[in-house]
């Protein structure tokens, strides 16, 4: 067994690309669900958003760089929250998931569309748009970095994504501390006692879902960057889901929390992946329990397992308060 | 005691619907059904500015429902309502608050994982902080935060609630949490106070501290009108009295002369004519 491989490539999973994408998305979830009580299971299309509106700038629209990233971070999450917000966010709570897990859908499926191959690409999207990006990386493409844990190029996506994460947490952290912050939770908590004083719950929900849309856009245009494709097939519901582990995980409503929760499921995933691959190569784990072409499957089993007992024993997430978590039953 | 405030009702006549010298709020053919029940048809009220009026009648008799008709968390299916002068048709409900007319609720609404003074502060109206473009921006909100809570401490002092400053409104008692969003209502600086059933579930001691707060609002200049089933505290702080059953309003006028109108009486003991009728009169 390598267990120097096996060490690296957790390391890889707790700090590295996967746990940026998704910690930017969760962050976008916690505004949404943590702070506001706001039901989003769409956060894919919010991410798809992000992707979509770099690429299509640049490649179907020959725009710039730069505006395609304003296109994708703020243009289309705003664009979208005010579709899937302006008739849901007066009615309860579950009608915003509902347009939420049907817009995110509609929109991979509209996207994949072979009609409309010249603007989305179809299901093999669009690719090689973020060339410009790669040109500002201090970072030499063909060497190791960070005690070899990540190749040039690799290394650039890393640190801009440190950076963003780093910005994100602290911006959302501000505004929590604020008196907006303060409506959120109260709307959070019972929207009715918040609109008995005074505040618009409405255009606050409105707000949030915007905010946090644009932080999973964030997240979805990094990991379109990253691997300098946007596919249809990227931004599967499974994505939101994703996202809502890591949220869970690390505990909702926490500062923290998502981006923990995102750096220990993305550590876990990479630990199980290449532990068991090695476990089945070296011989330890006998080919009639588990062969190699299962462990994509058993990992997951592993997380879904790992799961299951968080919630009984810790239902309120690695950060969370179980005090708090008592006072939510009125 | 109450005579100084009640003095301004003298001269109304005491059938429903009686118009009033001073009134700051007027509603006219309010109804509002579900399904095939009426639970509020109310032809025509007039509330009296500076005074503490209570709207009693029997449960199901449509006082909740009238109160949500009031600050417009319900639409009436017909009828008008006018506050200060300005008809509320088709404002939102927070704008009703931010007019000055703020209500509580009959199922208290404690915002159970924030703080006290941070429910306390939530209150405050008009609060520069509370735009998102400011929120980064704390030079721009700190001195309004730091009177917000300078005044959210006085209201906690007198609402004896100082010592559960940082407490998570979910750790209140019951009794507390009615204090607390009373004390949360007044952080709104409104003009008209709406109390569902301030009192249900608050030990007698407090009780009378509740009342005195209350009468403390009057004092202030403030308009109350509160649904209360306890005929004590009816009879003890309030200068008129507005009865309702089945949503209609079958009586009004002063507490005292409540008790005695055979309509009430009739409402009130509906099928068991055999009990005696105790509004807190002997
Ligand atoms: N949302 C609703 N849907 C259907 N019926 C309702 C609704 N709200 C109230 N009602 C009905 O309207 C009538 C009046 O209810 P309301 O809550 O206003 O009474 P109330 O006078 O406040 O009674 P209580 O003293 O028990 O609080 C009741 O018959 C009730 O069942
Ligand atoms: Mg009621």
């Amino acid at each position: 067994m390598d267990f120097l491989a096996i060490f690296e490539n957790t390391v890889r999973g707790l700090i590295g690309e996967q746990f940026i994408y998704f910690g930017l998305a969760a962050i976008g979830l916690n505004m949404h669900y943590g702070y506001t009580g706001l039901l989003n299971f769409g956060q894919a299309v919010f991410m798809a958003a992000g992707a979509y509106g770099l690429s299509m700038a640049v490649v179907s629209l020959g725009l710039n760089f730069w505006l395609g990233l304003v296109l994708g971070i703020i243009v289309f999450p705003l664009i979208l929250s005010l579709i899937m917000g302006a008739p849901t966010l007066r009615l309860r709570a579950d009608y915003l998931a509902i347009v939420t897990i049907a817009s995110s859908e509609m929109f991979r499926i509209i996207a994949r569309s072979p009609s409309l191959d010249r603007w989305t690409g179809s299901s093999d999207g669009l690719t090689a748009f973020a060339n410009d990006f790669y040109e500002m990386s201090p970072f030499q493409p063909g060497r190791r970095y960070l005690f070899g844990l990540f190749i040039g190029n690799q290394m650039w996506v890393v640190v801009v994504g440190w950076a963003l994460l780093a910005t994100v947490v602290t911006l959302v952290w501000a505004m929590m501390r604020s008196p907006w912050g303060r409506v959120l939770r109260a709307i959070r908590e019972d929207e009715d006692a918040a609109r008995s004083l005074g505040k618009n719950a409405y255009w606050f929900k409105m707000q949030a879902l915007m905010l946090g849309g644009m932080f999973g856009a964030l997240g979805g245009m990094l990991r379109a960057i990253g691997t300098q494709s946007s596919q249809p097939q990227n931004f599967i519901t499974d994505v939101t889901f994703f996202a809502w582990v890591a949220l869970i995980l690390g505990g909702v409503a926490k500062i923290g929390g998502p981006v923990l929760g995102a750096a220990i499921l993305y550590g876990v995933l990479n630990f199980t992946d290449i532990a068991l691959r090695q476990m089945v190569q070296s011989g330890i784990m006998p080919e009639s329990i588990m062969d190699g072409t299962q462990v994509g499957q058993v990992r997951f089993m592993l997380i879904g397992l790992g799961l299951v007992s968080l919630a009984i024993m810790r239902p309120q997430g690695i950060l969370g308060k179980k005090e708090e978590m008592a006072l939510d039953d009125h | 005691m109450t005579t100084d405030f009640s003095s301004s009702l003298r001269m109304v006549s005491q059938d429903p619907g009686a118009a009033k010298p001073d009134p700051i709020l007027t509603t006219s053919n309010v109804r509002r059904s579900f399904g095939g029940l009426v639970a509020v048809d109310v032809d025509h009220l007039e509330v009296q500015r500076g005074v503490i009026t209570a709207l009693i009648g029997p449960n199901g008799a449509g006082k909740t429902t009238f109160f949500n008709l009031l600050t417009n968390f319900d639409q009436p299916d017909a009828g008008t309502r006018v506050f200060e002068g300005r008809d509320l048709s088709g404002i939102p409900a927070h704008k009703v608050a931010n007019l000055g007319m703020v209500r509580t609720f009959q199922l208290t609404k404690s915002l159970s994982r924030m703080t006290v003074i941070d429910n306390m502060r939530l209150g405050a109206t008009s609060q520069e902080g509370e735009k998102l473009g400011k929120a980064l921006l704390p030079f721009t909100w700190k001195r309004q935060e730091a009177e917000v809570t300078a005044r959210a401490d006085e209201l906690l002092e007198r609402f004896n609630l100082s010592h559960m400053r940082e407490e998570f409104a979910g750790t209140l008692s019951g009794g507390q949490r009615k204090l607390l969003e009373m004390a949360r209502a007044l952080m709104v600086q409104p003009t008209m106070v709406m109390l569902d059933e301030p009192m249900a579930g608050v030990n007698p001691a407090l009780k009378q501290s509740l009342l005195d707060h209350v009468k403390g609002l009057r004092e202030q200049g403030m308009t109350v009108l509160f649904v209360e089933h306890d005929m004590d505290m009816v009879q003890e702080i309030s200068d008129w009295v507005v009865v309702m059953a089945e949503g209609r309003i079958i009586a009004e006028g002063p507490p005292e002369s409540i008790a005695n109108n055979q309509a009430v009486i009739d409402a009130y003991l509906g099928a068991h004519h055999d009990s005696a009728l105790d509004l807190g009169v002997e």
